[in-house]
């Protein structure tokens, strides 16, 4: 699979998360955001690049439980809990947040 | 939750962490079952230690850098791991030769507290003989 964004194709597994995390750009997300119909403002961006810091350190995109508790203690507690997030993110904070970010699929999400 | 009994679970890591892809695995499996509220712990002896040590550089084998993977096992509510003292001293390093590993204690005030714990080879044994499910990698 793959998702033209910027005049460029940038290759997908099957469930659409980006192959090469190094290939990302943000308008890999604005594109992947437009298929899932979902239009990406501040909020978003907001966990998008917080994810991407996370992997930066860790390597690994987090757990949705994982995401909710570290989104708490760095961004604040009214926005770390799932109902914010998943306002947000309506096909799960973890898997569609993730997949805007160009992470893989997040590790221990069942 | 389901209403089955928490077991205890202990992932043993006896391999280096590069060359193979055993400890990375290991890594995922605790990972992905943490998710499930079981009683975790890993072990680390023989060359197992060696996933442990700070500044890692993979670079030249082409593997992933997982390492800082590992300070991660905290988030995920991961906070025993245990060193066998006689493993890290056949092989000259101390602890001051690992990663500092931390987790936040939620029932004290989400103190900052130390995720490993020294133990020597008669006393990883006492801890393995308690244990549920023994995963060894």
């Amino acid at each position: 699979m793959a998702i033209e964004a910027n005049g460029k194709t940038f290759e997908t597994d099957e469930e659409g998360y980006l192959t090469n995390l190094a290939d990302w750009e943000p308008a890999v997300a604005e594109a992947m955001a437009a298929e899932d119909d979902l239009p990406l403002n501040d909020e978003h961006w907001e966990i998008i690049n917080f994810l991407r810091e996370y992997y930066e350190e860790y390597q690994i995109a987090p757990a949705v439980r994982v995401l909710t508790k570290a989104v708490g203690k760095k961004l604040g507690k009214e926005k770390g809990n799932s109902k914010y997030l998943y306002a947000l993110f309506p096909y799960g904070p973890g898997k569609q947040a993730c997949r805007f970010a160009g992470l893989p699929k997040p590790t221990g999400c069942i | 939750m389901m209403s089955e009994q928490i077991k205890k679970f202990m992932y043993v890591n006896r391999r280096a962490p590069y060359g193979t892809i055993y400890a990375w695995e290991s890594l995922e499996v605790v990972l992905i079952g943490a998710a499930f509220d079981q009683d975790v712990s890993l072990a680390f002896m023989d060359d197992g230690i060696y996933q442990l040590v700070k500044g890692q550089d993979t670079s030249e084998v082409e593997m992933k850098n997982f390492s800082p993977t590992y300070q991660a096992l905290g988030d995920y509510d991961v906070t025993k791991l245990y060193v066998e003292k006689e493993s890290l001293e056949e092989r000259g390093l101390t602890l001051e030769d690992l990663m500092p590993l931390t987790y936040e204690d939620e029932d004290d005030d989400w103190a900052e507290k130390d995720s490993i714990r020294l133990v020597s080879r008669a006393e990883l044994a006492d801890i393995m003989d308690e244990q549920d499910v023994l995963f060894s990698f």
